[in-house]
């Protein structure tokens, strides 16, 4: 609930780039499917999500549309935009750069 | 492509924030409403539901503002914000805010005023081509007494012949007149004047703004005659009109051609020229070329490369060769001196310009010091909101900015109404001070505006950051607390206001001891013996066109008749004549002497006095006594006179112990003048001592056409001018008269500068001093406030009344003390500094410290007296029930 580190930060918005690939949702959904795709290990808290959603929106790398939801009620869309798209390249590629890096250091025998 | 959005996503930022804040309340709620129906199909009630997202939701408020700082322009917001907020919270205490509005407008608004007059005046650069390479040129007297003396027109000419310093030398005849005739029914008016070698305009680097300049041809005796006007005489005799080249004026009866007009901001040598006229033409030969008649000022553009020490002492040797020349005469100077043209014309008003400045910056400070003792009393009223504020989750960093914030408002809205009374100050200055060197200089431009933001900054950074000082180490939980019996934080700001309010009595001492010396000062120039009487006594200036009045005897029958008609107007007591003027109105220039019946004088030795030429009722008409022997006579032939009357002074200083009358002097060109009578001494100015004088007779000389009329009567002497004027129009109906002035207001242009400082001064000192009264005051209600229960205990447990006004009027004065003290001493290392600007005082005069020093004490007693008896008259219970 208090402020999101740096690390967790940064690949959070990685998640939610990757998350927003395939198609646009809003912020409930975008929450529910990371939470579904990492098999319920990660659970993405109200108070991280919003302000990184509006950052990464601020950076346009997601733009958003007000839409008619499944419920019925209007929802904000978020999708990627394709400067998003490269963003998301880079960071994947970054992310395995470094998680290659320390599984090298953690798993020396 | 992603600019473009960030772009428009700033842009929608910025404009759109309201729509984006709802927007986002419905992105929150959406989500909420999702999770309460995820949590009802998990099987909850809808109660249990809506907790449970509620729950995992967090605080809504705080996400909010989680999400919203991640837009863009967020500092924007967060500062309308704060400004908005901390308006809002000044206007909820209008006193507070508006006296603390005042004060910062009296401070930012005294220095703004003040900084822009020593700005233009001292530090703005001459408005002429390259003004670092221009000079002012002097001559050394003989005799030491007058290193900067004017110069004499035959030096000149050998410098300008020999010298190879300058680029350009050029000679100006500073004081000059002319009566110019009406036309087209205008009166006649008597104008200021200068006479110009053709060169001095390339010299300076200015161009007529209509017409031409001189030339060398029109710089000459046997020339035509040819003006140049000033921008304001043009525009106001002449109705601006361009036809006005080429034209001719008349000026002492005499036709001039008009061949130029000057630019509007062209005030060389002084702002009240209205007139200019080529120096060879005007001048006779005789005084142009003279080696020792020093009439002229000189000025120069030095050539490149050349430093200031090696063109003087090229020019120092040039005169000393024509000097040992000319030993015979020992008004022939020795050597040269320089000044940049900028110091000459402003070098007087430096020290006295710079002192106001400094008694502005204390003001300021003091002003500040006091805004923030009422922030300090302020931010302990409300400590409680403050530890509200910090428990809801405000950092302090963020409490701090919120402080600096009002601060700044309060500033920045005196700052805003202290530039409105600046500007005020400065029209007020520019039009009571019009004679002020450079005054035509003075404006508000943008480094001004810029000097005030600063101050402004400042003074909300002091004040802001002192007074949130005295909030630090604050304890929420005990500023909650209900009961703050014997607080420690209130305690701290009790001594820290305690601190700012000597630091403010320090201040104001200096000042009200600055004010006292220059009003001592001014008191004892005003006082001044002038040696004359200055009661219901006037003068007037006349001077009578030389074309239609060549001969003696014209002039000296005009002079008589006018006399005639004069005195015999009813309530007229006594006239009289002099040449050129009245005491107290002016050196007047000297002539050297030489005693007949004493051994000749050495090579070298240089003896002169004063001149004056007279009629013979003068004395009787300006009162000053004759002390021995008699008045020149009236009946000498007009050109054969052969009296002289001298000073006391005179006689004291070339005639010791001898009697003077009968004795003779050689003078005014080796004649014979015998000593009549010895008269007393006058000062020629308040602040000088007497000098050794000669009064000759009106009419023995032959090219003396003006004179200052003097009139003496019973009464009320100014409502004779307009009657007198009347006459002199009757004799004359081209003649105008000029500087028409009783000797009171004389007396008073002698001590204008002393009497404007010393006011100005006072008023500071003043305003402080009422502003330390009331800091005194609200410190000790406050220092009472914190106090009360202690007070009511002592009270019950048995003190006497008269023991609690005691105590608390001592916890009262022990700033104030203290603030004297600081004051006093920082006032004995200053005071050496304003010793220029001192007459008849010592700058550590022992009568002023001690007035200060009681007033101070006094003002404090009677700040402390109401709060202290308040105290000492409360009623225990009550006392002791208050928290």
């Amino acid at each position: 609930m208090g402020k999101p580190s740096d690390l967790v930060q940064g690949t959070l918005d990685m998640l939610i780039l990757k998350t927003l690939l395939p198609e646009a949702m809003h912020g409930w959904a975008i929450a529910k499917r990371i939470q579904q795709l990492s098999g319920e290990v990660l659970q993405v808290q109200q108070g991280s999500l919003y302000p990184a959603l509006h950052r990464l929106e601020q950076q346009a790398w997601i733009k958003a549309k007000w839409a008619e939801s499944e419920t019925g009620r209007q929802a904000k869309f978020y999708s990627l935009t394709a400067a998003g798209r490269k963003q998301l390249e880079a960071e994947t590629a970054n992310w395995s750069r470094l998680s290659a890096a320390i599984d090298l250091i953690v798993s020396e025998a | 492509m992603r600019w473009l959005e960030q772009l428009r996503m700033r842009i929608q930022m910025l404009f759109n924030r309201g729509n984006a804040t709802t927007h986002l309340d419905d992105e929150l709620r959406f989500h909420v409403e999702r999770q309460i129906a995820e949590n009802i199909a998990a099987g909850m009630s809808a109660d249990e539901a809506r907790f449970a997202a509620m729950r995992s939701f967090g605080n809504r408020a705080l996400l909010r503002e989680q999400a919203r700082e991640t837009w863009s322009w967020n500092w924007l917001e967060l500062l309308l914000r704060d400004v908005s907020y901390s308006v809002r919270t000044l206007m909820r205490t209008p006193g507070f805010a508006a006296i603390a509005i005042l004060v910062m407008a009296l401070g930012i608004g005294a220095n703004v005023a003040l900084f822009t007059i020593v700005r233009s005046v001292l530090f703005r650069p001459l408005p002429f081509n390259d003004p670092d390479r221009l000079m002012r040129l002097y001559e050394q007297s003989s005799d030491g007494n007058f290193p900067f003396n004017d110069n004499a027109g035959g030096v000149f000419a050998e410098w300008k012949k020999q010298s190879q310093s300058f680029r350009d030398l050029a000679i100006v005849s500073g004081y000059g007149g002319y009566n110019l005739s009406g036309s087209g029914g205008q009166l006649p008016e008597s104008v200021r004047a200068a006479a110009f070698s053709w060169n001095v305009l390339p010299t300076l680097g200015v161009q007529p703004a209509l017409g031409r300049n001189f030339t060398a041809d029109d710089d000459k005796l046997s020339a035509n005659p040819t003006v140049l006007l000033s921008w304001g005489l043009w525009k106001r005799r002449f109705a601006g009109n361009p036809s006005i080249i080429n034209q001719t004026v008349l000026l002492d009866a005499k036709p001039y051609t008009v061949i130029g007009v000057m630019p509007a901001w062209f005030a060389y040598p002084e702002a009240a020229t209205q007139l200019w006229t080529p120096v060879y033409y005007k001048e006779p030969a005789s005084e142009i070329n003279a080696i020792d008649s020093h009439d002229f000022q000189v000025i120069g553009r030095l050539k490149p490369g050349v430093t200031e020490a090696q063109a003087v002492s090229e020019l120092t040797l040039i005169t000393r060769r024509l000097h040992n020349q000319h030993l015979d005469d020992p008004f022939v100077s020795v050597g040269a001196n320089i000044s940049p043209l900028l110091n000459s014309l402003v070098g007087d008003v430096k020290t006295p310009l710079y002192v106001l400045l400094a008694a502005t910056g204390c003001l300021l400070l003091i002003a500040c010091l006091n805004v923030a003792n009422l922030l300090v009393a302020r931010a302990a009223a409300r400590r409680k909101e403050q530890a509200i504020r910090t428990a809801l989750g405000g950092s302090r960093l963020r409490l701090l900015r919120q402080h600096l914030m009002e601060s700044l408002v309060l500033s920045a809205t005196g700052g805003a109404a202290g530039f409105l009374l600046a500007m005020a100050v400065v029209e007020w200055v520019v039009t009571t001070r019009h004679e002020m060197a450079r005054v035509e200089a003075i404006h508000i431009d943008g480094v001004v505006v810029a000097f005030g933001a600063a101050l402004i900054v400042l003074c909300a950074a002091f004040a802001g950051l002192i007074s949130s000082y005295s909030a630090k180490g604050e304890h929420a939980l005990a500023a909650l607390q209900e009961s703050t019996r014997g607080s420690s934080a209130g305690q701290s700001r009790a001594r820290l206001r305690a601190v700012l309010l000597s630091l403010e009595v320090g201040l104001t001492v200096v000042l009200l001891i600055g004010a006292g010396l220059l009003l001592k000062s001014y008191a004892q120039l005003r006082s001044v013996d002038l040696g004359c009487t200055t009661q219901n006594v006037l003068k007037m200036n006349l001077t009578l066109p030389v074309a239609r009045y060549s001969q003696v005897a014209q002039r000296m029958n005009f002079f008589d008749a006018l006399l005639a008609r004069v005195r015999s107007v009813p309530g007229v007591q006594a006239a009289g004549f002099v040449n050129p003027t009245v005491p107290g109105d002016g050196y007047g220039g000297d002539s050297g002497f030489a005693i007949a019946e004493h051994p000749p004088l050495k090579q070298g030795q240089v003896q002169y006095a004063i001149h004056r030429w007279i009629d013979p009722g003068y004395f009787g008409a300006i009162g000053i006594p004759i002390l021995r022997g008699r008045t020149i006579d009236g009946r000498q032939q007009p050109g054969h006179a052969t009296e002289v009357v001298i000073s006391e002074a005179f006689a004291r200083q070339n005639l010791p112990g001898e009697d003077p009358i009968g004795k003779h002097l050689l003078t005014l060109g080796k004649r014979r003048f015998e000593i009549v009578g010895v008269v007393g001494d006058t000062r020629y100015a308040a602040g000088e001592t007497p000098q050794a004088m000669m009064y000759f007779p009106l009419d023995s000389v032959d090219d003396m056409n003006d004179a200052a009329l003097v009139v003496r009567s019973g009464r009320d002497v100014a409502q004779f001018a307009m009657p007198i004027q009347r006459i002199v129009a009757q004799m004359d109906r081209d003649l105008p008269v000029s500087n028409v002035l009783t000797m009171d207001q004389v007396m008073g242009r002698n001590t204008l500068d002393a009497s404007f400082d010393a006011t100005l001064l006072m008023i500071f000192a003043a305003l402080s001093l009422l502003l330390a009264a009331v800091g005194l005051f609200g410190v000790l209600s406050y220092i009472v406030a914190q106090r009360t229960s202690e007070i009511g205990i002592r009270i019950a447990l048995g003190a006497q009344r008269e023991q609690v006004l005691r105590l608390m009027l001592l916890d009262g004065l022990w700033p104030a003390l203290f603030g004297l003290g600081l004051g006093l001493a920082a006032s004995a290392a200053l005071a050496q500094q304003i010793q220029s600007m001192l007459y008849g005082t010592k700058p550590l005069d022992p009568a002023v410290f001690v007035a200060v020093a009681a007033l101070l004490l006094l003002v404090a007693l009677l700040a402390c007296m109401v709060p202290a008896w308040r105290a000492s008259r409360l009623d225990p219970m009550q006392a002791l029930r208050t928290e």
